[in-house]
């Protein structure tokens, strides 16, 4: 009873929060259950993490373009850059003690991958932020694609402890004969160790943890002043919201977060190699894509949109030629439900049935007995 | 000494003298009237006292200070609040959350505090909600918090708009165009609330109005303007009687 009182006193936000995390704890729950009793495919096994890393990759662009209200076309440079950082930390701890934990070596190169994606952040957005208008757009989507094509020529080599760093060409020069590549331009990181069979455990909790940290952010006094800026820039100013600043944190935290996604697109796929379709404006587009169709600023919409998007382009794999007609067509479709009123009166209703069904479980039955 | 102390304030936009050598002095808890025919330059001295313009030339002192060029954040942590003459509510978000973000300055709490939830964001949390329910309870809105602002009715959504300016503790309340597009009824409840809020928050209030009822039913003192200099300033009643103003809103 006591339970049933605090439920009825939260938040309504609070409230949809702890809804939405039990649910991927119950997905998740399941699908480790599943997992360990191997009735999982191997292809259903590799959705998984993807999955875990979209959902991050959307709900952290959803803090930029449904929250504040800005368009990033570059999400996925931030990604490159944790996801270069993420992979040269685990690629460097295991070339230099290869006896070194996982357990420190992981989180080590998730920090630092978030942080320096969280750097690139407020460096694009210190100039750009302080006009309105597209500008952010723009900008992102050069950075975006300056960020790839820099890691496409950048090599670093460990040389007798010592790091050697040159950018294009055919290599750097002078190296003694034991130097061991780290990045090799082109070929970028490869043999990254990776995730292994604890994976998607370790993806789940971090796409739990962004989850919770992004909702908590977004029905804050911060959140709060981030949406008001969205709403009304000049409402905001003039009740003394600082725009500048909290735009920055918005812009800021989402590429922290697109940069954890990143190491751990890395660590999954074993290498980072920086090419047009992994971190270029097509991937941006992508993330942008579970984005919109999610419904902009919903959090839970942005995650089922990264999942259903992640798998839905693999599990047509059948249709071979035809997958990428049908994707766009189910693209087409999802949008067209997604915003149409009659759809959302038929939801309605159907929420309402449900909601009186489950109160009469409860309410009901004693009557029925007297 | 009067709360607001303006003078010789000037504004010009390349070519075009906005505003010319205005002043003004609004005494602690007066309710005051800033009137003028369409394009007197009304709004860009409200413009101009809450730091979206920077004036050209003369001083605004707000109790003693001098507050010209500040930037709008500074002048509204200062305590001035304003409203909008086309209304500018946080229309996604809900009322009782518009109130909060008004409360934005008046609690301390970091973004770390927020996304992890530390003891002090529930604290600040309740605090902010008993301050927005108060508010909105003096002016009625205390069953519709809930709601998106977007779909409250024109009167309510003035009254959201004022709650959200007080919200942030000013001294000085300017109100731009309160009873622009509402029926007789409305205005007059309109009268009542601004009355309400005068007496219960002690609160000094300047505003710009068309409505002569309203302008003459609350207002203390007026300040005519027009083609952005002051006609003339006084007593209500001796100003609308002024020959000068009837020609300026009514030509010969």
């Amino acid at each position: 009873m006591a339970l049933a009182a605090k439920w009825k006193n939260m938040r309504a936000s609070t409230r949809k929060k702890l809804l939405m995390l039990g649910g991927m704890l119950v997905v998740f729950a399941i699908l480790q259950l599943l997992l360990s009793l191997d009735l999982l495919s191997n292809q259903i096994q590799s959705w998984l993490v993807p999955c875990c890393y979209n959902i991050i990759l959307a709900v952290s662009l959803n803090l930029t373009v449904g929250i504040l209200g800005e368009l990033s076309l570059g999400h996925a440079g931030f990604m490159c850059v944790g996801a270069f950082v993420g992979a040269f930390v685990s690629k460097y701890f295991d070339t230099v003690n290869p006896d070194l934990s996982a357990w420190i070596r992981l989180p080590l190169a998730l920090v630092l991958g978030g942080i320096v994606a969280g750097l690139f952040g407020l460096i694009v957005g210190v100039p750009v932020l302080r006009l309105n208008g597209d500008y952010l757009a723009i900008v992102t989507l050069a950075f975006g694609e300056i960020i790839w094509n820099l890691f496409n020529v950048t090599r670093v080599s460990l040389d007798n402890g010592s790091f050697r760093v040159g950018v294009g060409g055919t290599g750097l020069s002078n190296l003694s004969a034991d130097a061991v590549p780290l990045v090799d331009g082109s070929l970028g990181i490869t043999s990254v160790p990776r995730l292994g069979k604890g994976g998607f455990a370790i993806a789940f909790v971090l796409a739990f943890l962004t989850v919770l940290l992004v909702m908590n952010l977004i029905h804050s006094r911060t959140g709060r002043a981030i949406k008001a800026i969205r709403d009304n820039r000049i409402a905001a100013e003039s009740i003394g919201i600082n725009i500048t600043k909290y735009k920055l944190i918005a812009l800021v935290v989402s590429a922290f977060l697109a940069g954890i996604a990143g190491v751990l697109y890395a660590h999954n796929a074993g290498q980072a190699v920086a090419t047009q379709a992994d971190y270029g404006y097509v991937m941006s587009i992508n993330i942008l894509v579970f984005v919109v169709l999610g419904g902009m600023g919903s959090t839970l919409g942005s995650m089922i949109a990264a999942v259903v998007l992640t798998i839905l382009p693999e599990w047509l794999r059948f249709l071979s030629d035809y997958r990428m007609l049908i994707y766009a067509v189910v693209l087409i479709g999802m949008m067209l439900v997604n915003g149409s009123p009659a759809i959302k009166a038929v939801v309605d209703r159907g929420r309402q049935v449900v909601k009186q069904k489950i109160k009469n479980l409860f309410i009901r039955q004693p009557k029925k007995e007297a | 000494m009067a709360l607001l102390d303006v003078q010789n304030l000037s504004i010009r936009f390349g070519g075009l003298q906005a505003v010319d050598q205005f002043h003004i002095a609004v005494e602690q808890g007066q309710l005051y009237g800033l009137i003028g025919p369409n394009g007197a330059g009304k709004t860009t001295v409200f413009n101009m006292l809450t730091g979206v313009y920077k004036p050209t030339s003369g001083t605004i002192l707000l109790d003693g200070v001098d507050i010209t060029g500040k930037n709008n954040v500074q002048i509204s942590k200062m305590g001035i609040a304003r409203t909008f003459q086309n209304i500018r509510l946080f229309n996604e978000m809900s009322v009782l959350d518009n109130v909060k973000v008004g409360l934005h300055n008046q609690v301390k709490c970091g973004l770390f505090t927020n996304i992890l939830r530390l003891p002090g964001d529930y604290k600040t949390e309740k605090k902010m909600n008993e301050k927005a329910m108060q508010l909105l309870e003096v002016f009625g809105l205390q069953d519709d918090v809930k709601l998106r602002a977007r779909n409250l009715p024109y009167g309510k959504q003035r009254k959201l708009e004022i709650a959200r300016a007080l919200a942030t503790n000013p001294r000085l309340l300017l109100l731009d165009e309160p009873a622009a597009g509402m029926n007789p009824n409305e205005t007059a409840e309109l009268m009542q609330t601004i009355r309400l809020i005068r007496e219960r928050f002690q609160m000094t209030i300047l505003l710009i109005e068309h409505d002569m009822r309203l302008v003459s039913g609350i207002c203390e003192r007026l300040t005519v303007l027009n083609f952005g200099s002051v006609l003339c300033e006084g007593e209500t009643s001796a100003v609308l009687r002024d020959p000068e103003v009837v020609k300026a809103y009514l030509g010969e």
